[in-house]
Protein backbone atom coordinates (compact mmCIF):
# COMPACT_ATOMS: atom_id res chain seq x y z
CA UNK A 1 0.00 0.00 0.00
CA UNK A 2 1.31 3.48 -0.93
CA UNK A 3 0.55 7.01 0.54
CA UNK A 4 -2.64 9.07 0.73
CA UNK A 5 -0.62 11.72 1.44
CA UNK A 6 2.24 13.73 1.76
CA UNK A 7 3.77 17.18 3.34
CA UNK A 8 6.64 18.66 2.71
CA UNK A 9 7.31 21.85 4.22
CA UNK A 10 3.77 22.72 4.30
CA UNK A 11 3.06 25.61 6.50
CA UNK A 12 -0.44 27.66 7.24
CA UNK A 13 -0.75 30.94 8.11
CA UNK A 14 -2.99 33.02 9.56
CA UNK A 15 -2.45 36.67 9.68
CA UNK A 16 1.32 36.48 11.24
CA UNK A 17 1.53 33.99 13.09
CA UNK A 18 2.41 30.57 11.58
CA UNK A 19 -0.42 27.86 13.13
CA UNK A 20 1.21 25.02 11.31
CA UNK A 21 5.00 24.91 10.96
CA UNK A 22 7.11 23.28 8.26
CA UNK A 23 5.43 19.96 8.31
CA UNK A 24 6.58 16.70 6.75
CA UNK A 25 4.82 13.57 6.96
CA UNK A 26 3.39 11.05 4.85
CA UNK A 27 0.29 9.16 5.49
CA UNK A 28 -0.02 5.32 4.89
CA UNK A 29 -3.02 3.64 2.89
CA UNK A 30 -5.04 1.44 4.92
CA UNK A 31 -4.73 2.53 8.06
CA UNK A 32 -6.16 4.34 11.16
CA UNK A 33 -4.13 7.11 11.55
CA UNK A 34 -4.45 9.28 15.27
CA UNK A 35 -3.87 12.55 14.86
CA UNK A 36 -3.46 13.41 18.91
CA UNK A 37 -2.85 16.57 20.27
CA UNK A 38 -4.82 19.44 23.06
CA UNK A 39 -6.82 21.83 21.18
CA UNK A 40 -5.00 24.45 19.73
CA UNK A 41 -2.26 21.96 18.33
CA UNK A 42 -3.37 22.20 14.86
CA UNK A 43 -5.16 19.58 14.42
CA UNK A 44 -8.59 21.04 12.76
CA UNK A 45 -5.80 23.17 10.59
CA UNK A 46 -4.02 20.11 9.43
CA UNK A 47 -7.09 18.28 8.65
CA UNK A 48 -8.73 21.51 6.56
CA UNK A 49 -5.68 21.64 4.34
CA UNK A 50 -5.81 18.17 3.23
CA UNK A 51 -9.77 18.71 2.10
CA UNK A 52 -8.50 22.26 0.83
CA UNK A 53 -10.50 24.37 2.43
CA UNK A 54 -8.07 26.11 4.47
CA UNK A 55 -6.60 29.43 3.00
CA UNK A 56 -3.32 30.62 3.44
CA UNK A 57 -1.14 27.07 3.20
CA UNK A 58 2.47 27.21 1.75
CA UNK A 59 5.04 24.15 0.96
CA UNK A 60 4.07 20.88 -1.33
CA UNK A 61 0.91 19.02 -0.50
CA UNK A 62 -0.39 16.23 -2.35
CA UNK A 63 -3.45 13.71 -1.15
CA UNK A 64 -3.72 10.82 -3.60
CA UNK A 65 -1.66 12.10 -6.06
CA UNK A 66 -3.95 15.19 -6.64
CA UNK A 67 -3.95 18.85 -4.98
CA UNK A 68 -6.13 19.11 -2.31
CA UNK A 69 -9.37 20.40 -2.80
CA UNK A 70 -9.13 19.45 -6.73
CA UNK A 71 -11.84 18.42 -8.11
CA UNK A 72 -10.16 15.01 -9.31
CA UNK A 73 -10.74 14.39 -4.83
CA UNK A 74 -14.25 15.45 -4.59
CA UNK A 75 -15.26 12.07 -4.55
CA UNK A 76 -12.39 10.53 -2.89
CA UNK A 77 -11.92 12.39 -0.10
CA UNK A 78 -14.37 12.97 2.43
CA UNK A 79 -14.50 15.64 5.68
CA UNK A 80 -16.70 15.38 8.63
CA UNK A 81 -16.26 18.55 10.60
CA UNK A 82 -16.02 18.54 14.58
CA UNK A 83 -19.53 20.37 14.92
CA UNK A 84 -21.45 18.09 12.96
CA UNK A 85 -21.90 19.44 9.79
CA UNK A 86 -25.77 18.34 9.22
CA UNK A 87 -29.35 19.84 8.51
CA UNK A 88 -31.15 19.55 12.20
CA UNK A 89 -34.86 20.63 10.35
CA UNK A 90 -33.72 18.07 8.28
CA UNK A 91 -34.42 13.35 8.53
CA UNK A 92 -32.11 11.41 8.99
CA UNK A 93 -33.00 9.98 5.77
CA UNK A 94 -33.14 13.62 3.72
CA UNK A 95 -29.65 14.26 5.20
CA UNK A 96 -28.33 11.16 3.40
CA UNK A 97 -30.40 11.23 0.66
CA UNK A 98 -29.09 15.10 -0.41
CA UNK A 99 -26.24 13.80 0.47
CA UNK A 100 -25.93 11.22 -1.91
CA UNK A 101 -26.87 13.75 -4.56
CA UNK A 102 -23.98 15.57 -3.83
CA UNK A 103 -21.81 12.79 -4.15
CA UNK A 104 -23.51 11.29 -7.06
CA UNK A 105 -23.21 8.07 -4.89
CA UNK A 106 -25.59 5.04 -5.94
CA UNK A 107 -28.92 5.15 -4.24
CA UNK A 108 -28.68 1.49 -2.12
CA UNK A 109 -25.22 3.13 0.05
CA UNK A 110 -27.80 5.26 1.84
CA UNK A 111 -29.30 1.96 3.75
CA UNK A 112 -25.92 0.47 4.00
CA UNK A 113 -24.57 3.65 5.77
CA UNK A 114 -27.28 4.13 8.08
CA UNK A 115 -26.82 0.33 9.34
CA UNK A 116 -23.21 0.80 9.40
CA UNK A 117 -23.21 4.10 11.80
CA UNK A 118 -26.11 2.00 13.66
CA UNK A 119 -29.24 4.73 13.02
CA UNK A 120 -31.97 1.95 12.03
CA UNK A 121 -34.73 2.70 13.17
CA UNK A 122 -34.46 6.59 13.26
CA UNK A 123 -34.61 6.96 9.67
CA UNK A 124 -37.53 9.30 10.16
CA UNK A 125 -36.50 11.35 13.38
CA UNK A 126 -35.63 15.17 13.20
CA UNK A 127 -31.55 15.53 13.08
CA UNK A 128 -32.28 18.23 15.67
CA UNK A 129 -34.03 16.21 17.51
CA UNK A 130 -31.59 13.38 18.09
CA UNK A 131 -28.43 13.21 20.94
CA UNK A 132 -25.00 14.32 20.13
CA UNK A 133 -23.84 11.27 19.56
CA UNK A 134 -26.82 10.63 17.13
CA UNK A 135 -25.68 13.47 15.13
CA UNK A 136 -22.48 12.51 15.15
CA UNK A 137 -23.12 9.37 13.79
CA UNK A 138 -25.06 11.21 11.19
CA UNK A 139 -22.56 12.92 10.15
CA UNK A 140 -19.69 10.20 10.06
CA UNK A 141 -22.95 8.66 7.54
CA UNK A 142 -22.36 11.28 5.14
CA UNK A 143 -18.80 10.73 5.18
CA UNK A 144 -19.06 7.06 4.51
CA UNK A 145 -21.70 7.56 1.92
CA UNK A 146 -18.89 7.88 -1.27
CA UNK A 147 -16.83 4.81 -0.17
CA UNK A 148 -13.83 7.07 -0.34
CA UNK A 149 -10.47 6.10 0.03
CA UNK A 150 -9.82 8.87 2.55
CA UNK A 151 -11.57 9.69 5.20
CA UNK A 152 -10.97 12.69 7.63
CA UNK A 153 -12.80 13.14 10.45
CA UNK A 154 -12.17 15.78 13.27
CA UNK A 155 -12.97 14.10 16.56
CA UNK A 156 -15.80 12.19 15.76
CA UNK A 157 -15.86 10.53 19.38
CA UNK A 158 -16.12 13.42 21.65
CA UNK A 159 -18.91 13.37 23.73
CA UNK A 160 -19.50 9.71 23.14
CA UNK A 161 -20.33 7.11 26.14
CA UNK A 162 -17.86 4.61 26.31
CA UNK A 163 -19.95 1.66 24.63
CA UNK A 164 -20.77 4.04 21.19
CA UNK A 165 -17.26 5.32 21.35
CA UNK A 166 -15.97 1.57 21.01
CA UNK A 167 -18.81 1.04 18.44
CA UNK A 168 -17.90 3.54 16.09
CA UNK A 169 -13.85 2.43 16.69
CA UNK A 170 -15.43 -0.88 15.52
CA UNK A 171 -17.01 0.87 11.90
CA UNK A 172 -13.31 1.91 11.35
CA UNK A 173 -11.69 -0.44 12.01
CA UNK A 174 -13.83 -2.15 8.97
CA UNK A 175 -13.01 0.26 7.05
CA UNK A 176 -9.53 0.10 7.16
CA UNK A 177 -9.43 -3.83 6.29
CA UNK A 178 -11.50 -2.99 2.86
CA UNK A 179 -8.44 -0.42 2.23
CA UNK A 180 -9.90 2.63 2.84
CA UNK A 181 -8.00 5.09 4.98
CA UNK A 182 -9.02 6.98 8.46
CA UNK A 183 -7.59 9.86 9.52
CA UNK A 184 -9.01 10.50 12.96
CA UNK A 185 -7.94 13.50 15.21
CA UNK A 186 -8.51 13.43 18.90
CA UNK A 187 -8.12 14.94 22.33
CA UNK A 188 -8.24 12.05 24.16
CA UNK A 189 -4.76 10.16 24.54
CA UNK A 190 -6.88 6.67 25.30
CA UNK A 191 -8.16 6.57 21.88
CA UNK A 192 -3.97 5.91 20.68
CA UNK A 193 -4.06 2.46 21.12
CA UNK A 194 -6.71 1.99 18.74
CA UNK A 195 -5.04 3.45 15.88
CA UNK A 196 -2.63 1.96 13.97
CA UNK A 197 -0.11 5.12 13.30
CA UNK A 198 -0.25 8.18 15.83
CA UNK A 199 0.53 11.85 15.00
CA UNK A 200 1.19 13.32 17.99
CA UNK A 201 1.22 17.42 17.40
CA UNK A 202 1.62 20.19 19.78
CA UNK A 203 1.86 24.16 19.14
CA UNK A 204 1.53 23.50 15.71
CA UNK A 205 4.48 21.03 15.12
CA UNK A 206 4.30 17.47 14.49
CA UNK A 207 6.04 15.72 18.15
CA UNK A 208 5.85 12.27 17.02
CA UNK A 209 4.64 10.35 13.69
CA UNK A 210 5.20 6.17 14.24
CA UNK A 211 3.27 3.28 15.84
CA UNK A 212 2.22 3.67 19.71
CA UNK A 213 4.63 0.58 20.09
CA UNK A 214 7.56 2.72 19.20
CA UNK A 215 6.72 5.54 20.44
CA UNK A 216 5.74 4.07 23.88
CA UNK A 217 9.68 2.38 23.35
CA UNK A 218 11.81 5.65 21.77
CA UNK A 219 10.34 7.30 25.22
CA UNK A 220 10.38 4.62 27.75
CA UNK A 221 6.79 4.83 28.75
CA UNK A 222 3.88 2.75 29.17
CA UNK A 223 0.95 5.03 28.20
CA UNK A 224 0.40 7.44 24.98
CA UNK A 225 -0.36 10.52 27.47
CA UNK A 226 3.38 9.91 29.22
CA UNK A 227 5.25 9.81 25.71
CA UNK A 228 3.21 12.32 24.81
CA UNK A 229 4.56 14.46 28.05
CA UNK A 230 7.99 13.10 27.58
CA UNK A 231 8.50 14.05 23.96
CA UNK A 232 6.37 18.21 24.72
CA UNK A 233 8.84 18.46 26.86
CA UNK A 234 11.76 17.40 24.92
CA UNK A 235 10.12 19.59 22.18
CA UNK A 236 10.40 22.86 24.46
CA UNK A 237 13.86 21.96 26.67
CA UNK B 1 -24.03 15.61 -21.03
CA UNK B 2 -23.09 13.51 -18.21
CA UNK B 3 -21.75 16.52 -15.97
CA UNK B 4 -24.58 18.34 -17.10
CA UNK B 5 -27.22 16.23 -16.02
CA UNK B 6 -25.53 15.76 -12.51
CA UNK B 7 -25.18 19.46 -11.98
CA UNK B 8 -29.39 19.86 -12.94
CA UNK B 9 -29.66 16.52 -10.61
CA UNK B 10 -28.01 18.85 -7.56
CA UNK B 11 -29.23 22.06 -8.35
CA UNK B 12 -32.70 20.13 -8.02
CA UNK B 13 -31.73 18.52 -5.08
CA UNK B 14 -30.13 22.30 -3.18
CA UNK B 15 -34.11 23.06 -3.74
CA UNK B 16 -35.63 20.06 -2.64
CA UNK B 17 -33.82 20.22 0.21
CA UNK B 18 -34.15 23.94 1.11
CA UNK B 19 -37.87 23.68 0.25
CA UNK B 20 -37.38 20.71 3.03
CA UNK B 21 -36.01 22.93 5.52
CA UNK B 22 -38.78 25.01 5.12
CA UNK B 23 -41.41 23.18 5.32
CA UNK B 24 -40.29 21.36 8.60
CA UNK B 25 -41.34 24.67 10.49
CA UNK B 26 -44.69 25.34 10.18
CA UNK B 27 -44.91 28.38 12.06
CA UNK B 28 -42.55 30.54 9.61
CA UNK B 29 -44.57 28.96 6.42
CA UNK B 30 -47.66 30.16 8.54
CA UNK B 31 -46.36 33.72 9.26
CA UNK B 32 -44.74 34.18 5.93
CA UNK B 33 -48.02 33.05 3.89
CA UNK B 34 -50.44 34.96 6.04
CA UNK B 35 -48.14 38.15 7.65
CA UNK B 36 -48.49 39.78 4.01
CA UNK B 37 -52.58 39.42 3.69
CA UNK B 38 -53.30 40.40 7.31
CA UNK B 39 -51.15 43.71 6.40
CA UNK B 40 -52.63 44.63 3.56
CA UNK B 41 -55.90 43.95 5.43
CA UNK B 42 -54.67 46.16 7.79
CA UNK B 43 -54.05 48.72 5.28
CA UNK B 44 -57.49 48.43 3.73
CA UNK B 45 -59.14 48.79 6.99
CA UNK B 46 -57.13 51.64 8.31
CA UNK B 47 -56.90 54.00 4.43
CA UNK B 48 -60.61 53.62 4.64
CA UNK B 49 -60.86 54.43 1.07
CA UNK B 50 -61.38 52.90 -1.85
CA UNK B 51 -59.44 55.52 -3.94
CA UNK B 52 -56.32 55.45 -1.86
CA UNK B 53 -56.23 51.52 -1.11
CA UNK B 54 -56.48 51.08 -5.07
CA UNK B 55 -52.85 53.75 -5.49
CA UNK B 56 -51.17 52.18 -2.08
CA UNK B 57 -52.29 48.60 -2.30
CA UNK B 58 -50.34 47.35 -5.13
CA UNK B 59 -47.19 48.57 -3.94
CA UNK B 60 -47.97 46.72 -0.74
CA UNK B 61 -48.36 43.39 -2.62
CA UNK B 62 -45.18 44.25 -4.03
CA UNK B 63 -43.19 45.36 -0.83
CA UNK B 64 -44.31 42.32 1.89
CA UNK B 65 -42.55 39.65 -0.35
CA UNK B 66 -39.14 41.77 -1.08
CA UNK B 67 -39.25 42.20 2.76
CA UNK B 68 -40.12 38.53 4.04
CA UNK B 69 -38.12 37.04 1.22
CA UNK B 70 -35.23 39.18 1.98
CA UNK B 71 -35.27 37.72 5.99
CA UNK B 72 -35.49 34.02 5.34
CA UNK B 73 -33.37 33.96 2.21
CA UNK B 74 -30.42 35.81 4.32
CA UNK B 75 -31.03 34.47 7.88
CA UNK B 76 -31.17 30.12 5.77
CA UNK B 77 -28.26 30.85 4.30
CA UNK B 78 -26.19 32.51 7.30
CA UNK B 79 -27.26 29.06 8.80
CA UNK B 80 -25.43 27.19 6.10
CA UNK B 81 -22.29 29.24 6.06
CA UNK B 82 -22.47 29.02 10.25
CA UNK B 83 -22.99 24.97 10.37
CA UNK B 84 -20.58 24.33 8.50
CA UNK B 85 -22.93 22.77 5.61
CA UNK B 86 -21.83 24.67 2.90
CA UNK B 87 -18.59 23.85 3.87
CA UNK B 88 -18.61 20.36 3.77
CA UNK B 89 -20.77 20.22 0.71
CA UNK B 90 -18.19 22.47 -1.21
CA UNK B 91 -15.75 19.93 -0.62
CA UNK B 92 -18.19 17.47 -2.57
CA UNK B 93 -19.02 17.90 -6.65
CA UNK B 94 -21.59 20.84 -5.20
CA UNK B 95 -20.81 24.01 -7.40
CA UNK B 96 -21.00 27.38 -5.28
CA UNK B 97 -23.88 28.19 -9.00
CA UNK B 98 -25.82 25.36 -8.56
CA UNK B 99 -26.42 26.15 -4.87
CA UNK B 100 -27.33 29.88 -5.94
CA UNK B 101 -29.42 28.87 -8.61
CA UNK B 102 -30.95 25.58 -6.43
CA UNK B 103 -31.93 28.56 -3.76
CA UNK B 104 -33.25 30.56 -5.71
CA UNK B 105 -35.34 28.12 -7.34
CA UNK B 106 -36.87 27.44 -3.90
CA UNK B 107 -37.19 30.45 -2.92
CA UNK B 108 -38.42 31.70 -5.91
CA UNK B 109 -41.83 29.37 -5.56
CA UNK B 110 -42.27 30.44 -2.05
CA UNK B 111 -42.27 34.43 -3.43
CA UNK B 112 -44.49 32.92 -6.34
CA UNK B 113 -46.84 31.20 -3.80
CA UNK B 114 -46.46 33.96 -1.26
CA UNK B 115 -46.99 36.66 -4.01
CA UNK B 116 -50.31 35.09 -5.40
CA UNK B 117 -51.94 34.44 -1.81
CA UNK B 118 -51.42 38.40 -0.92
CA UNK B 119 -52.41 39.28 -4.37
CA UNK B 120 -55.60 37.13 -3.98
CA UNK B 121 -56.57 38.19 -0.53
CA UNK B 122 -56.24 42.05 -1.84
CA UNK B 123 -58.10 41.65 -4.78
CA UNK B 124 -61.19 38.92 -3.39
CA UNK B 125 -61.01 40.25 0.61
CA UNK B 126 -60.16 43.75 0.17
CA UNK B 127 -61.85 44.70 -3.31
CA UNK B 128 -58.17 45.75 -4.83
CA UNK B 129 -59.11 46.92 -8.77
CA UNK B 130 -56.28 45.93 -10.53
CA UNK B 131 -56.28 46.69 -14.53
CA UNK B 132 -53.32 43.49 -15.38
CA UNK B 133 -53.50 40.93 -12.23
CA UNK B 134 -50.89 38.61 -14.26
CA UNK B 135 -48.55 42.03 -14.84
CA UNK B 136 -48.69 42.77 -11.02
CA UNK B 137 -48.25 38.66 -10.30
CA UNK B 138 -44.64 38.79 -12.22
CA UNK B 139 -44.34 42.44 -10.38
CA UNK B 140 -44.59 41.08 -6.97
CA UNK B 141 -42.73 38.20 -7.72
CA UNK B 142 -40.01 40.25 -9.32
CA UNK B 143 -39.64 42.34 -5.89
CA UNK B 144 -39.43 39.13 -4.07
CA UNK B 145 -36.60 37.37 -5.82
CA UNK B 146 -34.74 40.98 -5.67
CA UNK B 147 -35.59 40.57 -1.75
CA UNK B 148 -34.08 36.87 -1.68
CA UNK B 149 -31.15 37.89 -3.92
CA UNK B 150 -30.34 40.54 -1.72
CA UNK B 151 -30.73 38.70 1.45
CA UNK B 152 -28.03 36.19 0.09
CA UNK B 153 -25.72 38.70 -0.27
CA UNK B 154 -26.27 40.64 2.95
CA UNK B 155 -25.72 36.78 4.52
CA UNK B 156 -22.20 37.40 3.35
CA UNK B 157 -21.74 40.28 5.64
CA UNK B 158 -23.33 39.18 8.92
CA UNK B 159 -21.58 37.01 11.62
CA UNK B 160 -24.58 36.16 14.02
CA UNK B 161 -28.39 36.19 13.09
CA UNK B 162 -28.93 39.36 15.02
CA UNK B 163 -26.59 40.81 12.88
CA UNK B 164 -28.89 39.67 9.82
CA UNK B 165 -32.20 41.22 11.71
CA UNK B 166 -29.52 44.44 12.33
CA UNK B 167 -29.43 44.88 8.47
CA UNK B 168 -33.11 45.30 7.96
CA UNK B 169 -33.41 48.59 9.13
CA UNK B 170 -30.02 49.52 8.04
CA UNK B 171 -30.36 48.60 4.37
CA UNK B 172 -33.98 47.88 4.41
CA UNK B 173 -36.20 50.28 5.97
CA UNK B 174 -33.84 53.53 4.07
CA UNK B 175 -34.99 51.92 0.82
CA UNK B 176 -38.85 51.88 1.88
CA UNK B 177 -38.84 55.09 2.75
CA UNK B 178 -37.19 56.40 -0.32
CA UNK B 179 -38.81 54.35 -2.49
CA UNK B 180 -41.74 56.55 -2.73
CA UNK B 181 -44.51 54.85 -0.93
CA UNK B 182 -44.54 57.76 1.59
CA UNK B 183 -43.68 60.67 -0.70
CA UNK B 184 -43.68 60.70 -4.17
CA UNK B 185 -40.08 60.65 -5.67
CA UNK B 186 -40.55 64.19 -7.59
CA UNK B 187 -41.20 65.39 -4.84
CA UNK B 188 -38.53 64.91 -2.81
CA UNK B 189 -35.22 67.28 -2.20
CA UNK B 190 -33.24 66.16 -5.68
CA UNK B 191 -30.29 64.56 -3.47
CA UNK B 192 -32.48 62.45 -1.90
CA UNK B 193 -34.55 61.83 -5.55
CA UNK B 194 -31.11 61.14 -7.11
CA UNK B 195 -30.03 58.49 -4.05
CA UNK B 196 -33.46 57.01 -4.61
CA UNK B 197 -32.81 56.29 -8.47
CA UNK B 198 -29.75 54.19 -7.47
CA UNK B 199 -32.00 51.45 -4.52
CA UNK B 200 -33.08 48.03 -6.02
CA UNK B 201 -36.54 48.51 -4.26
CA UNK B 202 -37.41 52.25 -6.15
CA UNK B 203 -37.54 50.26 -9.11
CA UNK B 204 -39.10 47.40 -7.78
CA UNK B 205 -41.94 49.67 -6.52
CA UNK B 206 -41.74 51.89 -9.26
CA UNK B 207 -42.92 48.60 -11.45
CA UNK B 208 -45.81 48.13 -9.42
CA UNK B 209 -47.21 51.98 -9.71
CA UNK B 210 -46.67 51.60 -12.85
CA UNK B 211 -48.86 49.25 -13.67
CA UNK B 212 -51.60 50.26 -10.73
CA UNK B 213 -51.43 53.37 -12.90
CA UNK B 214 -52.37 51.58 -15.85
CA UNK B 215 -48.72 52.69 -17.80
CA UNK B 216 -47.78 50.72 -20.98
CA UNK B 217 -46.61 47.47 -20.67
CA UNK B 218 -43.16 48.60 -22.09
CA UNK B 219 -42.36 50.86 -19.74
CA UNK B 220 -43.69 48.97 -17.01
CA UNK B 221 -41.05 45.68 -18.66
CA UNK B 222 -38.19 48.35 -18.21
CA UNK B 223 -38.79 48.62 -14.57
CA UNK B 224 -38.97 44.62 -14.30
CA UNK B 225 -35.81 44.04 -16.21
CA UNK B 226 -33.77 46.54 -13.52
CA UNK B 227 -35.11 44.52 -10.98
CA UNK B 228 -34.06 41.27 -12.86
CA UNK B 229 -30.49 42.88 -13.73
CA UNK B 230 -29.97 43.51 -9.65
CA UNK B 231 -31.36 40.47 -8.84
CA UNK B 232 -28.92 38.53 -11.12
CA UNK B 233 -26.17 40.99 -10.24
CA UNK B 234 -26.46 40.26 -6.20
CA UNK B 235 -27.02 36.37 -6.88
CA UNK B 236 -23.40 36.48 -8.75
CA UNK B 237 -21.93 38.95 -6.07
CA UNK B 238 -23.19 36.15 -3.60
CA UNK B 239 -21.96 33.25 -5.27
CA UNK B 240 -18.71 34.75 -4.81
CA UNK B 241 -18.79 35.21 -1.39
CA UNK B 242 -19.23 31.42 -0.93
CA UNK B 243 -15.46 30.68 -0.50
CA UNK B 244 -14.04 26.88 -0.42
CA UNK B 245 -10.93 28.15 1.35
CA UNK B 246 -11.10 29.99 4.75
CA UNK B 247 -9.08 31.32 7.65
Amino acid sequence: MGSVAEFEGVRVSRGKTLVLQDLNLSLQAGQIIGLLGPSGAGKTTLMRALVGVQAGVSGKLSVLGSTPGSSALETRVAYATQASSVFDDLTVLQNLRFAKTMLGAPAPRVGEVIAEVGLEGLENRQVGSLSGGQRNRVSLAIAMLGSPELLILDEPTVGLDPVLRSEIWAIFRRLADKGQTILVSSHVMDEAERCDTLIFMRDGRVIANDTLANILLQTNSTTAENAFLALAKGVSA
Amino acid sequence: MNSFFGSLGRTIAISGRVLLQIRSDRRTVALMFLVPSLLTGLFAWMLNSKQLFDHIGPRLVGLFPFVVMFLAASITTLRERRSGTLERFLTTPMRRDEFIIGYALAFGLMAILQSAITQTFAVLVCGLKVDNIWLLLLAAWANAICGMALGLLASAFAQTEFQVIQFMPAFIFPQIILGGLFVPQSQMPDVLSSISDWLPLTHALRSITLISDGADSGTIMTEIWIVAAVCLGSLLLGAFTLRKRTE
